[in-house]
């Protein structure tokens, strides 16, 4: 069988994270764990796409100050964003004046960005490389549905988009190495509810988790946590369920970014949270910091994106997925 | 499992919405809407008495109030909970004009809030002119054969 | 006493129009754009086959105040306009029919973007 799994002979290790949130994620259960908030979600900008771009660049700043380095020590940026064209990473990271390439993968962007940089890393391409994904619900919310003050009602499937920003940079010195990494491929089951994503990405993440499993000598035991981000409880349910069915049983240790960064019952987001910042900051907030702490010691990160746009979806198109795999170990102990 | 299968699987276990609660806001709170409206009425019957004018002045009345409500960001907490108690009555029109205009004012009052004013209301204005012209169209030979 | 009839019909039937909508929300794959242009020419072809009229006697506000009530000033507009000046009516009657409606919610909602921004959601 061919090798789909990618492992590095020089081990890519996180070298530093840091995260930048909205109110409402500040206000949810991890609130503590984030680095920076904002009170009024416009990071002092005068537009929603402008907050996103501050978002951002705050946090690249951030996690450069975080690992004591400067912008000239990054060899290159990925980054990437829910907004057309990536703007609000091309916008937020100008001024960096470090080579920067973007990135669309939807709400599996940071999942994509530190496969990626741990690919040029590991590959002896680059000894320091930032991965930064953002998403604003107020931005994405006028992109991807109606405007900000239109009254409308969410279906109890609906997804919350993330007000956030997670940085990562990849390179030698870390507790926290990736280990495996695997790309996913795009999965269409003709889900074509804007408000059911979780049902549209699961079946990715089945793809990717079975070729996973298939082909790894790891069994989902070995594992503390299965993080997907972001089905919600929808997807979530789904997957569990499915995979099970394929002799995969990740009810123990799955848990959800979407499901964590927000409280489902008190904080009215539906089945939970999206958008590229969701599983950033996630990870950046909560698991690695417990990787890096030892407390974690095996996880795997599926970022899990929904690829369509308003015109494809507008024209009756169904939603196009792909769920990127990464296994993350802690050095400490295990 | 195909495509079709995984649909049916989907539907079958996704949460449905609370379809009773739903149903009896919808109610309570566009009934209300519409009996302001008609207490409204009766009011400005006191002073005009054309219907025709007072049942405008009435539309007029709660179309600003809905795009206040819009503008100081109330009317959407509403709808959250109204449904189609708020989109219903003539509010829901007013709200999908004055949200898209005020959201689209950072790309300029021209390209921006001239045109994507209408992006929600305007089928609506399209759809009921184009329905009036085709009842015109009949109403007028109609009467011209009849009489 | 009359003003509490009224009202009180027309909170029956308006908030009845509202649950069909909602039904319709819930229960099928229609869009709440798509609702609303349906009952807008709903409101047309009520009105033209002589159903709506006797709603609005009943119901006043309960019918004239949901967008099927939009329907119905456009087609009487239509009427009336033809009535007046024959065919020519057909083409100016929709419009100046809801004249008012659709003339204050534009303005309001320019003045509402010079006013006002769009608040963070929580």
């Amino acid at each position: 069988m061919k090798k789909e799994i990618i492992t590095f002979s020089r081990i890519p290790k996180i070298v530093s994270y840091y995260s930048v949130v909205g109110n409402k994620e500040h206000s949810g259960p991890l609130g503590a764990c984030f680095d920076e908030w904002c009170e009024d979600d416009k990071f002092g900008k005068d537009s929603w796409e402008k907050a996103e771009s501050e978002m951002q660049r705050r946090a690249l700043a951030g996690v450069i100050r975080k690992a004591n380095l400067e912008d000239k020590d990054l060899d290159v940026i990925l980054a990437g964003d829910l907004l057309n064209q990536c703007v609000g990473s091309t916008y937020g990271l100008a001024d960096f004046n470090v080579p920067y390439l973007g990135l669309y993968g939807a709400c599996s962007t940071c999942a994509e960005g530190i496969l990626l940089s741990s690919c040029l890393y590991g590959g002896g391409i680059v000894d320091v490389c930032g991965a930064v994904t953002s998403s604003h619900y107020c931005s994405s919310e006028r992109q991807f549905r109606f405007p900000l003050e239109y009254g409308g009602q969410r279906t109890p499937t609906a997804q919350w988009t993330t007000t956030g920003s997670g940085a990562f940079i990849i390179g030698s010195e870390g507790k926290t190495s990736v280990k495996e990494a695997l790309v996913g491929r795009i999965v269409n089951k003709g889900v074509s509810d804007i408000n059911n994503m979780g049902a549209a990405m699961a079946p990715a993440v089945i793809d990717t988790l079975t070729r996973y499993f298939n082909e790894s000598q790891h069994s989902p035991k070995d594992f503390d946590l299965i993080v997907t981000g972001d089905l919600g409880y929808e997807g979530s349910e789904i997957i569990k369920d499915l995979l099970l069915g394929n002799g995969i049983d990740i009810r123990k240790n799955h848990v959800d970014c979407g499901l964590m960064v927000f409280n489902r019952d008190t904080q009215d987001v539906h089945a939970g949270g999206s958008g590229c910042g969701c599983s950033a900051v996630v990870m950046a907030g909560s698991i690695v910091p417990n990787l890096e702490a030892g407390i974690l010691k095996n996880v795997l990160f599926i970022g899990t994106g929904a690829l369509m746009s308003p015109m494809t979806l507008s024209q009756g198109e169904s939603i196009p997925a792909v769920a990127h795999l990464v296994h993350l170990s802690s050095d400490l102990g295990g | 499992m195909d495509k079709k299968e995984y649909i049916e699987y989907v539907e079958a276990r996704s949460k449905k919405s609370p379809i009773i609660q739903n149903l009896i806001r919808a109610f309570l709170i566009g009934g209300a809407i519409c009996s302001l409206g008609q207490a409204l009425l009766e009011l400005y019957r006191l002073f005009i008495v054309e219907l025709k004018d007072a049942q405008a002045l009435v539309s007029i009345t709660l179309i600003a109030i809905a795009i206040l409500l819009t503008g100081i960001g109330i009317f959407d907490n509403i709808a959250r909970v109204a449904g189609a108690g708020t989109l219903v009555p003539i509010t829901g029109f007013a709200n999908a004009i004055a949200s898209c205009a005020i959201d689209t004012k950072s790309e300029g009052y021209v390209m921006g809030v001239g045109a994507k004013i209408f992006s929600i209301s305007g089928p609506v204005i399209l759809f009921g002119t184009f329905s009036g012209v085709i009842y015109g169209i009949f109403y007028y030979f109609i009467t011209m054969f009849w009489g | 006493m009359d003003i509490v009839i009224n009202c009180l019909k027309a909170f029956l039937i308006g908030g009845a129009f509202c649950v069909v909508a909602q039904l319709l929300i819930d229960k099928t794959k229609l869009t709440p754009a798509r609702i609303l242009v349906c009952y807008v020419c709903a409101g047309v072809f009520l009105t033209a086959i002589g159903v709506y009229g006797p709603i609005v006697d009943f119901a006043g506000c309960g019918a004239t105040v949901p967008l099927t009530g939009f329907g119905y000033a456009i087609a009487n507009g239509v009427k009336t306009a033809i009535d007046e000046k024959g065919a020519l009516g057909i083409l100016t009657g929709g419009i100046t029919g809801t004249a008012g409606g659709i003339t204050a919610a534009l303005c309001l909602g320019l003045i509402a973007s010079l006013i006002f921004k769009s608040k963070p959601k929580k």
